[in-house]
């Protein structure tokens, strides 16, 4: 039966073995910084610091850095413009958000043209772009887990204010919160996450990572504790299937090509989001 | 060279019109979304064989209908689905093709200088439809942009705007993608338009403004990447940033100076 559901060598490769770990770590950060993204309509400015995070990428691979740093540096740098674009407006939020990732396309366009180049290395564009766990190597982790542990630190501490000011700005600042303050915090925190997500799981994954769990846990759960606990349990189950699928997909077809492990993810988490909606639906549906 | 220059003018054209409702509307989100939808589609026309443009226009107009039929009330989390969505199919269409990497770079961040005169033919007609349409939904889409409520109440279709919207964002990527690329059709929607609204007021006068904006933006970036060899996708990028940060400090510095 096992052996039916997984296909030989998959518990013993040590590439899926590292894919597994790094998975884990990210979606449950994605996810946990997800609600709160959902909840304070953000999904651009979450998705859009993926694009950011990779000019990075691409810059620091350039100049021969840790792709990290590069990824770590271009989020803050860009959560940090983002928030000033729209601080005055929140109408010119959505501009802002827009004129940043545009930039930071542009640069990532220029950075890979002097990276081929000058290296003459192909696969550079889709590995920046699209990611692949199953290309990271180990020494990320412990840089990895320090970035998520501090992430999840940081918006557990803040966690009270944030939700007050992303909810009632008014009553936040009544209450003695800056609203200013906190939403700048809260992008250096996603910042964080989606740098560290888009470099270990590709920009794809991040951002689906960062929203379908959150909306689909929010939806079926009674409080934000809830919520943030089911987005990290959904996240985590949709990475762990995702790449089993992925591995297995393999041995299905005839050719031996196996299945993205983003497109697989992003299948599960899809499967999460509708199940979800149908059951707010039916629930509501009781109700009446 | 002539191609480029023509294909990037009409592109540049009906960027300019778009963009100015995408920022009205605080659409950006949907307009790079609809672009990377496009994306996934010429890479799954390659796989099934057919024409790219087909692929683009089918499945950017596939993403704009999604977005449309289910975002009504959670628009972000919509359109970050349907994005993602998107690129996992162009992701597993090119796993499945096994094509290699400088098409993907060629659709990611465009190829003006490849593009052919049967392009700039169909190009000039999608364009030639296109205002035909925005002619037609200039006025009650803009009435249904600025105040929605109050267009629906005096009869507007706010919803069938809605749509429109979407698909004339979906046509302007599947024209604009094979040009200056997924990821740059998005900075010539937002950046000029953006810059063309903070100036001035009138939509009228706006809409000039922007496509004139969206047209230096095009030529400068084409002439820049002839002279310097770097690639076009930077340039667009750059000056669309730059026209939003001057145009942005120019409206505040007004703004202080008409304040005693």
């Amino acid at each position: 039966m096992i052996h039916w559901l997984v296909e030989p060598g998959f518990w013993s490769n040590p590439v899926v073995g590292t894919a597994l770990v790094l998975g884990v770590v990210v979606a449950a950060v994605s996810a946990a910084v997800g609600v709160v993204v959902v909840v304070r309509g953000q999904s651009f400015a979450g998705h859009a610091l993926t694009d950011v995070a990779m000019a990075g990428g691409a810059g620091a691979s350039l100049v021969g850095a840790s792709p990290l740093v590069g990824f770590l540096l271009a989020g803050v740098v860009g959560g940090g413009s983002i928030e000033a674009a729209g601080a005055e407006r929140i109408r010119d939020r959505d501009v802002g958000t827009g004129v940043v990732l545009g930039a930071a396309a542009g640069l990532t366009a220029l950075f890979l043209y002097f990276v081929s180049s000058s290296t003459s290395a192909t696969g550079s564009t889709q590995s920046v772009l699209f990611g692949s766990v199953f290309t990271v190597p180990p020494s990320v982790i412990p840089l990895g887990v320090a970035v998520a542990a501090a992430t999840l630190g940081v918006l557990f501490i803040i966690r009270r204010p944030l939700l007050l000011s992303s909810l009632s700005p008014e009553l936040a600042a009544a209450r003695g919160v800056r609203p200013r303050a906190m939403s700048l915090l809260f992008v250096l925190v996603l910042a964080a996450s989606v740098a560290l997500s888009a470099l270990v799981i590709g920009a794809i994954l991040s951002t689906a990572l960062l929203v379908g769990p959150a909306f689909a846990a929010l939806r079926v759960a009674r409080s934000l504790l809830g919520a943030t606990l089911g987005a990290i349990a959904a996240a985590i189950a949709a990475v762990e299937l995702g790449i089993l699928l992925s591995y297995d997909s393999f041995y299905w077809s005839a050719a031996h090509r196996s299945v993205p492990v983003s497109a697989c993810v992003v299948g599960v988490v899809l499967c999460e989001v509708a199940a979800s909606v149908a059951w707010s639906r039916l629930r509501r549906g009781r109700g009446r | 060279m002539a191609n480029a220059w023509l294909a990037g003018t009409l592109v540049a054209i009906v960027s300019g019109a778009v963009g100015l409702f995408v920022v009205v509307r605080n659409g950006a989100f949907a307009a790079h979304a609809i672009p990377n939808g496009a994306f996934a589609g010429a890479a799954g026309a390659t796989l099934v064989g057919t024409s790219p443009l087909l692929g683009l226009v089918a499945f950017s107009l596939a993403a704009a209908l999604g977005i449309a039929a289910f975002g009504r009330r959670r628009n972000d989390v919509v359109t970050a689905l349907a994005l993602v969505t998107m690129l996992a199919a162009g992701a597993a269409f090119l796993a499945a093709s096994g094509a290699y990497e400088p098409a993907i770079d060629a659709l990611l961040f465009g190829e003006v200088l490849g593009v052919s005169r049967g392009e700039v033919l169909a190009l000039a007609w999608l364009v030639v439809g296109f205002g035909v349409v925005l002619a037609l939904v200039f006025r009650p889409m803009l009435y249904a942009s600025v105040t929605e409520e109050v267009a629906a109440a005096r009869g507007v279709a706010v919803r069938a705007l809605d749509v429109v919207f979407l698909v004339l964002v979906a046509v302007t990527a599947g024209l604009a993608v094979p040009v200056v690329g997924a990821l740059l059709t998005f900075a010539l929607t937002v950046g000029p338009p953006a810059a063309a609204r903070m100036l001035v007021a009138r939509p009228g006068r706006a809409l000039a403004l922007a496509t004139a904006l969206s047209l230096t933006c095009v030529w400068a970036a084409i002439a820049s990447a002839y002279l310097s060899g770097w690639p076009i996708g930077f340039f667009v990028g750059a000056y669309a940033a730059a026209e939003y940060v001057t145009a942005r400090a120019a409206s505040s510095w007004r703004e202080r100076r008409a304040r005693p």
